[in-house]
This record gives structure tokens, sequence and C-alpha cells, in this order.
């Protein structure tokens, strides 16, 4: 699939030229249909994204029954909330301790729990991150300016199935008698994936 | 495949670049790369795993010089030709010249929601009983397969223990090739760091991959 250069062109252009290529030459077959892609980016621009998880989360932390549901069967729990579909079929929590914690990963592509969390950040689909999160995560989580004890227990998981992971960090010191919905406010995406921890309220006020 | 994205305990890739309130696009093409591989999936003209195999299939400087929407666009470009779809003067030109092939199906912007949330659920019915059960020793096996596959180098050949039977799944090995689904067990494995890593390992690491049944053995 080369291309003919005859001038300079970042990649930026070229690629741009070749998406916009391809779709034309794809709805001109009839294997598109381009509004069904302002659809599909639509969904994922409005409907889904880490404050789903971060509902989940909260939930989790206020309501003791619906937390043995996330641990048990965390796809039925999350779809209990709405939560569905497509990279969120195959569900499972694994929740941070004062002893553990929890990060998640895909070495080889990009898995991630679209129902819960919506599109990876670039980060996370690039090289430096993937290459190092399962052999360094300590010097991982340092980069994110998160310091664990010695003592801590590292799990990685990494996402080489079909089965997704979403991680349940420790509910924040000073939070007791908060409802779900302040407590979501929170619930920072990256500590859904295990490459933070979920916002002191000293830290949320700072925040907003 | 032993690809560029086999990425596991490589090395010198610098530092993790972190962006704030970082946008789910950063450019309109990345919208429409995006919604293109998901439409043209949607189609069922193959499978997730044949369009990892065709991503990760990429020339590695290729891979690795390119921001993922950029590898999910050449990717697809990849099986539309692959599939007879497109050809690579059209690719080139953007121009139709030849016949459409007939497609399973088109979708349409009110299919959009349903699909999504129907997803492709890979669980199937067991079919004989599982291997292996939880708290087993196992040991990866050493292969070096140039077809898909979902066992890291990093983790070949490697000792570890059973901790979760998720159940019967799909078999990527077989799926991406069009070799059918092959469904079979699939087991959460956790390994130590110092297994895999040896000595200088961090004490406290311990890795856990989700395994199908022919990449283990019992140790």
């Amino acid at each position: 699939m080369s291309h003919d250069h005859d001038h300079d062109h970042s990649e930026l252009s070229d690629v741009e030229l070749r998406v916009r290529a391809l779709e034309t030459l794809l709805t001109d077959k009839g294997y598109i249909d381009p509004p069904a892609l302002d659809a599909l980016i639509e969904t994922y621009e409005t409907k889904v994204g880490p404050k789903n998880g971060a509902m989940v989360v909260a939930k989790a932390w206020t309501d003791p029954e619906y937390h043995a549901r996330l641990m048990s069967d965390a796809t039925a729990a999350i779809a209990e909330l709405g939560f569905v579909g497509r990279q969120g079929e195959h569900m499972v929590a694994v929740e941070n301790t004062p002893g553990t914690h929890n990060m998640v990963v895909c070495t080889l592509c990009s898995c991630y729990p679209w129902t819960v969390l919506g599109l990876p950040p670039v980060w996370y689909k690039s090289a430096p991150y993937r290459s190092r999160a399962v052999r360094d995560p300590r010097g991982v989580l340092s980069e994110f300016g998160v310091t664990l004890s010695d003592e801590t227990e590292i799990k990685v998981w990494d996402s080489t199935a079909e089965v997704r992971y979403l991680v349940v960090p420790q509910r924040p010191a000073g939070t007791e008698g908060w409802d779900e919905a302040q407590l979501a406010a929170l619930v920072s995406r990256d500590s859904m994936i295990g490459t933070g921890l979920a916002l002191a309220p000293s830290e949320r006020e700072s925040a907003a | 495949m032993n690809g560029a994205q086999d990425l596991g305990g490589q090395m010198g890739f610098g530092p993790i670049e972190l962006e704030e309130n970082e946008p789910n696009f950063h450019a309109k093409w990345e919208e429409r790369a995006f919604a293109l591989t998901l439409a043209m999936g949607a189609t069922g003209t193959w499978n997730i795993d044949t369009s990892r195999f065709a991503r990760e299939s990429l020339p590695p400087p290729v891979y690795l010089s390119s921001s993922y929407y950029k590898i999910w666009t050449l990717g697809l470009e990849n099986l539309l030709v692959n599939h007879g779809l497109v050809s690579e003067e059209e690719l080139r030109t953007g121009v139709s010249v030849t016949p459409a092939k007939p497609l399973n199906r088109v979708v349409k912007a009110d299919e959009v929601a349903g699909i999504l949330a129907k997803g492709g659920p890979v669980d199937r019915p067991q079919q004989q009983p599982a291997r292996f059960k939880v708290g087993d020793r196992i040991r990866t096996k050493r292969m070096n397969p140039e077809h898909h596959t979902r066992l890291p180098r990093y983790a070949r050949d490697t000792p570890g223990t059973i901790e979760t039977v998720h159940g019967v799944h799909v078999f990527p090995d077989t799926n991406s090739r069009k070799l059918g689904e092959q469904p079979t067990w699939l087991y959460g494995v956790v390994f130590k760091g110092t297994d895999i890593w040896g000595d200088d390992s961090d004490p406290k690491l311990t890795v856990r991959l989700d395994l199908w049944e022919p990449y283990l053995d019992l140790a």
C-alpha cells in the first residue's frame, strides 16, 4: 500500500487523506452508511465514559449487597445500572485494599472496558505503558504521581482475552456519610484502571 | 505472532505521555477511522481476532511509529483488500471501479445502539470438562506461532497457578484464521513477577493473564 509522495506531507495530512478516501470509497460501494458512523462516534462522545464506572464504584462503596454482587458477577451487577454491550461483555471487578493494588493493561493491543470507562486514552494504547506495566508497575505508577508502600502487593492484569477488568479503588478517608453522587465525583478514570487512586475530598475541592 | 504488538517487557520506549482532560479523538479523521472500523466490523465479514491479526501484521517499523487510529486505518485497509472488498488501486484513488461484494449486513444509524448494546459475547456452551481446576500448577507452552495468538512472549514457558476458571470462550488462534471458533476453556492464571522477570523483579509483583487451555500444560 505505497503512497507516491511528490511533495512533503505530514503524517497527519497523509492519514487524513487516506481516511477520507476510504470513507468515500466504502460509501460508494454501499458497505457503510455515513449516518451510522456519526451515531457510533456520538455514542462514545456523549453516552459512554468513565462516569459510568464511577457510578458503579460509588454504589459498591455505599451498598454492601451491590458490592457483593459486583465482586461475584460484575457483568450482571454493572448491567443493573444499564451499562451493557461492546467491550464489556465479560466483566470482572478487582478491588484494592490497604495491602493490595490492582492495575490493568493490555500488552497485546488496547483491550479496555468500554461500557464503564469509554474509549481508552492514548497512553493506555501506547508502547511506553504497554511495555512497562507488566514489568515495572511501581515505576509506571510513579509517573502518574502514585507512590505505594514497598509492602503493597501489586497485581497487574494483562487483558489477553475478552474478559475486561474494572478496578474498584479504595474509598477515600473522610467521606463517611457521603451519598453516591458525591462519591462518584472522587472516582477518576485512572483510579479504575489502577494508575491512580480515588481523589481525597480535599483534592476534589481544589480540582473544582 | 511475534510482532511489534507484543510489547510486554520491552524496553526503551521512554516515559508515558499523559494529557490532562484528554479528548476521545484528537482529530476528525480519528473519529472517522474509529467508526469505519466498527461499522465494517459489524458487517460480519471478519471477526475481532481477524482484525487484531491485521493490525499486528503491520511491519514493526510501521506499527511502532503510527498513532493508534493510524494502526486501525492501515489494518482496516488490509482487511478490505484481503477480503476482496476493495482493490489496492481503489484504495489509492478512493474511486470505486469494481462491483461491490454482497455483505451480510450494512449498519444503519438506527441500528447502532442495538448493536453496541448487544456486543459480541464470546462465551460458549461447554463441550468437554475443564482440564485444570483452581489451584493447579501449570506451565505455559514454549511456542512461537506465526499466526495470531494471545499468549505474549513474556509469559511463555513460565510456571503459574490457575486462579479462575472463566468458562469456555472462542479460541482466537483458530478464529482469527477462519478455522472456526473452536471454543476452549479459558483460565485466569497468576504468575509471580520473579518467575517471569527473574531476580530483578519487584518481589511484590504478580501478573495475571487470561489464557486458553491449549496454551497450558500441567507443571
